[in-house]
């Protein structure tokens, strides 16, 4: 039964958000949907283009690749970060001196601002000076981030996985923290094996937590800007260019605001609707 | 199927135990034949659960053997003692249907494919799940989840006991009755030597032929129903089955016969020379308002509907009666008279002249 | 002191939880909300806290109109079927906590704390913790707290419905002098008819979101107002069968009473008669009964009492002797059914004699 106190008067405290809400999110909303079916030539001059830079912007090679790249990136670290997570969160301890240990150890790389983990690893992984690319030099690999998109990728991926995996650790962890011991009991019992304790038992009981780690990790990752662009700036040449980066480089590197603006559009749509259909696709699994 | 031999069972959570009180399990020395359905009947915290676990093998006794038909099973996992255990909350496999589960543990042994059917089929009907087999097992409601745990033990026919934990708990209160006796009904018919563990006359006395009640890590009584009810062993079991539980009033012992409130009290047992603590014990059903007696203040009268509670105190103790409908009942003070053939004298708890 | 409900109604979408209900609870002794799981008993609770507001109708309280004003502005008390305390608290604390809010005085919660804990037998564990505590002394202590209140209005959902078996009888040995002489009107809902007996009191039974009658709890058991109330005021659930009175008997088909007591001179003709399980017995318990017999299908003991649930010309019969009895499940088997403890209901459902 829904447990609810009617009261009118509690309208009066939802106001003080929507108004937030409204200038902080829907207002500049506006302005960019404004913008982005304006053409302007000079300041304050604006002329009706309707759809015109949504097809420009769909048609492009420049952004197809863009998106191909990202989408690429966000394929990438999710098929490494989920199984890596549910992997280092199953062989935590479940209980013991050790488990606040492990758990402050796994929160460290979360508590790093984005910009200094570009930095950090922008130094470190210098093929002259840093740590980590003078190593893999010093062991016959030739590698440079700079100069070879190859690099560049393997360095910008290591990076997000040092960085996020923790998450997906995290939010396992309290999953599996959530499983009854009976369940582990029953299954000994039962004669289960190993993989069936993992398939049967661990991860339904994660599918939840599994689903807002994927959705966080997604749409974080599709959106991901400050780490890349500080460490290779979209390079070499436009290789690790990825959508976020492009568009502000469209915005205002180039200041083609209309473009840029129809561009921004389509990017939150895409972001929109493949988080819609993530969520769709998990929580159907899970009633059914 | 075996017969379960628990043999100077004791157990502590302690690594070094010294005193008695350390010990969640003190002397436990019993045999549990072939087929047969026992409970374990005893309050939160008196040990039963400890004796299940070492049972089941997820606890490993401090002193003393398990044996299954002879064999020494103390040192064995869990998995490598054919077990099998419904816990208090039902435990499913959610990604499964009605089916698979049933048949997880089958397939786990390799049986093969014939064999597992006709035996989940089986099994199935007689739990009245066979009309939701390919239902997923994880929309269903509780009661029908908890049959799915127990099916998962019937189904196996190498099992040499199924224990059962408190497996009511989460059922609601008007499916309890029916899911009792479904249990009883299934021993009835599979005749698998069953161990159930619950705080709960009501499901111990109707489940089990043999009731084993536990208070403080000690073994109190080992009976039939018509035992605890009728000859309880000690003053724990009395005052434990029955509602209101055994009336326990302290007594002086005089020339041989049992003295309450200087009043002479004839009872069934003869109550010996006094040793310890001594006390009268007798059921509220058998205890009468007379014109004779031991006189008492009447504090309470509370109608159950079908009789009436008459709650009195006699220099300190609360005693109580059960009068019938027709009765009268005076007000302030009366006179209690206890049924001879009913009344027992206990000394420091145990039953007078008992096996003990 | 009066709480009243009028015409109180409840809707959550298409569903009526509670259809048109109107009550008027006074201080003395319990009143009782007895009826089954979601029958609307913790419905009408949460209505009388001001946690809900009904779809229509007022609720008043000592000649006010309180409809809709959320509880915190009211003096109310509220125990749970969930033991709900303060977690990081003391047990001393969690008593404290309602009068400090309301800014009493410190001698006068310390005074106030003490008196509770000694009634509830808390004074040990006053410094503990409640994860430290027993089930049994949780619920005391939310109890408790709700006794140090002295609010006008206390209701209690269920409050022993998680407790074991011998602590919840203890418990609610006590509960009706924990209340008695405060003034306060108390609001208990349980689903066990046995529990609403021993209580006394008054009783509204509730079913299907609809309170079938209302008043002194003996009176409702013993001469219910419909077979409704008869059926929910009745655990084992009580026989009903079709019977026909012919002058100085009662014909069930399966056997003859004699119509003795107020049936005697009601009209001849159809009835539907109620017969409660512990009028029907292994062993005869008047000499007006009058045997019947049926086969055994589901036995239970409850320490001093057997219950047989057997089949007879169709339909399940329920028979609760004294005792423990065994009942070979299958076999035919003898009862004895006391007329005294017939109920009769006209064709509509309403009593006609107890």
């Amino acid at each position: 039964m829904a447990t609810k106190t009617h009261n009118e008067r509690a309208w009066w405290f939802v106001l003080p958000v929507v108004l937030l809400v409204a200038f902080n999110a829907l207002v500049p909303l506006m302005t960019v949907v404004n913008y982005s079916v304006q053409e302007s030539f000079s300041q304050g001059v604006w002329f009706w283009s309707g759809v015109d830079w949504f097809e420009d912007t769909l048609n492009s090679s420049r952004f197809q690749a863009a998106l191909g790249r990202q989408l690429m990136f966000t394929g990438v670290i999710l098929a490494i970060e989920i199984p890596l997570g549910i992997a280092i969160a199953l062989t935590m301890p479940k209980s013991g001196p050790w488990v606040p240990v492990c758990l402050v150890l796994m929160a460290l790389p979360l508590l790093i601002p984005w910009n200094v983990v570009g930095a950090m690893w922008n130094i470190f992984a210098l093929p002259d000076i840093g740590l980590l690319g003078y190593t893999v030099n010093a062991l016959g690999i030739d590698y440079d981030y700079t100069q070879q998109p190859i690099s560049a990728w393997i360095t910008v991926i290591a990076m997000d996985v040092w960085h996020w995996t923790s998450l997906v650790v995290l939010l396992a962890y309290a999953g599996l923290a959530s499983i009854p011991d009976a369940y582990y009991q029953a299954a000994k019992i039962d004669g289960a094996g190993r993989w069936a304790v993992f398939r049967h038992i661990e991860l339904p009981k994660m599918n939840r937590v599994l689903t807002i780690a994927i959705l966080l990790r997604f749409m974080d990752s599709f959106m991901i800007y400050t780490e890349p662009f500080v460490l290779t700036g979209g390079g070499p040449g436009n290789s690790t260019t990825f959508l976020s980066i492009d568009l502000v480089k469209k915005a205002l590197g180039e200041f083609d605001l209309g473009p840029a603006a129809a561009m921004s559009l389509i990017y939150f749509l895409i972001t929109l609707l493949v988080s819609w259909l993530f969520y769709t696709l998990m929580t159907r699994q899970e009633e059914g | 199927m075996a017969t379960i031999g628990l043999k100077n069972l004791r157990h502590s959570y302690m690594p070094k135990p010294l005193a008695p009180e350390d010990y969640a399990l003190k002397e436990i020395d019993l045999e549990w034949q072939d087929g047969g359905a026992y409970a374990l009947l005893g309050p939160s915290g008196c040990g039963k659960s400890t004796l299940l676990n070492i049972i089941s093998g997820l606890v490993t006794p401090s002193e003393g053997r398990i044996e299954f038909d002879g064999h020494d099973v103390t040192a064995l996992p869990p998995d490598q003692r054919n077990i099998a255990q419904v816990f208090q909350f039902p435990v499913i496999y959610d990604t499964m249907t009605v089916y698979d589960n049933l048949a997880f543990p089958l397939r786990n042994r390799g049986v093969g494919k014939a064999e597992i059917d006709a035996r989940v089929r089986e099994i199935t009907a007689m739990l009245e799940l066979d009309d939701m087999l390919t239902r997923r097992a994880s929309g269903l409601p509780p009661d029908a989840k908890q049959k799915i745990s127990m099916g998962r033990g019937l189904v196996r026919n190498d099992v040499n006991v199924i224990m059962f934990d408190e497996p009511l708990t989460v059922i609601d209160p008007h499916l309890k009755w029916k899911l009792r006796s479904k249990l009883k009904e299934l021993h009835h018919k599979v005749r698998a030597t069953m161990i159930y563990v619950t705080h709960d006359q009501t499901e111990a006395l109707t489940f089990a032929d043999q009731v084993v009640v536990m208070d403080d890590g000690v073994i109190v009584q080992i009976g039939t129903p018509v035992d605890l009810f009728e000859r309880p062993a000690h003053t724990f079991v009395g005052h434990f089955i029955g509602s209101p539980g055994m009336n326990v009033i302290p007594c002086q012992i005089e020339n041989g016969r049992a003295v309450v409130d200087g009043v002479p009290v004839a009872t069934e047992n003869a109550p010996g020379e006094k040793s310890g603590r001594m006390e009268v014990g007798v059921r509220p059903e058998f205890v009468t308002l007379a014109a004779e007696g031991i006189p008492a203040r009447i504090i309470r009268v509370a109608d159950t509907g079908r009789h009436r509670i008459v709650e009195t105190e006699l220099s300190g103790v609360k005693v109580h009666a059960v009068i019938g409908e027709g009765a009268s009942i005076p007000e302030g003070s009366a006179h209690l008279a206890f049924d001879p053939a009913r009344t027992r004298v206990y000394a420091d708890g145990w039953l007078v002249g008992g096996s003990h | 002191m009066t709480l009243e409900l009028r015409n109180v109604t409840k809707r959550v979408g298409v569903d009526m939880h509670i259809h048109d209900t109107s009550l008027t609870l006074a201080s003395s002794g319990f009143n009782i909300l007895l009826g089954a799981t979601n029958a609307g008993k913790t419905t009408l609770i949460k209505m009388m806290a001001g946690l809900e507001r009904p779809t229509s109708g007022e609720i008043w309280f000592n000649g006010q109109n309180v409809t809709g004003i959320s509880p915190q502005k009211r003096n109310i008390s509220l125990v749970h079927q969930f033991f709900v305390n303060y977690p990081s608290m003391s047990v001393y604390d969690n008593i404290a906590s309602p009068l400090r809010v309301a800014r009493v005085g410190r001698k006068e919660i310390e005074r106030r704390v003490g008196e509770a804990a000694e009634l509830l037998r808390l004074t040990p564990y006053l410094k503990r913790r409640p994860a430290e505590l027993s089930g049994g002394q949780q619920q005391r202590t939310a109890l408790a707290r709700a006794i140090v209140k002295d609010s006008g209005l206390v209701l209690l959902d269920e409050p022993l419905a998680n407790l074991d078996y011998k602590l919840r009888e203890e418990l609610r040995d006590q509960l009706p002098g924990l209340f008695a002489g405060r003034g306060a009107i108390v609001v208990y809902a349980t689903s066990e008819p046995s529990e609403a007996l021993m209580l006394g009191g008054h009783t509204a039974t509730v079913m299907a979101g609809m309170v079938t009658q209302f008043g002194e709890t003996g009176t409702i058991y013993r001469a219910p107002q419909d077979v409704a109330t008869a059926q929910v005021f009745s655990d084992p659930p009580i026989n009903l069968t079709k019977a026909i009175k012919r002058g100085g008997e009662i014909d069930l088909g399966t056997t003859r009473l004699k119509a003795s007591g107020p049936i005697a001179t009601r009209p001849d003709g159809p009835y539907t008669l109620g017969i409660r399980p512990h009028f029907v017995t292994s062993a005869a318990q008047s000499p007006d009964a009058a045997p019947i017999s049926g086969v055994v299908q589901v036995t239970e003991l409850t320490g001093a009492e057997s219950i047989a649930h057997f089949e007879m010309g169709g339909s399940i019969w329920v028979a609760q002797s004294p005792g423990v009895h065994a009942y070979a499940i299958g076999e035919h088997h003898e009862f004895w059914v006391d007329p005294a403890g017939c109920i009769f209901f006209d064709a509509q459902g309403a009593l006609v004699a107890a």
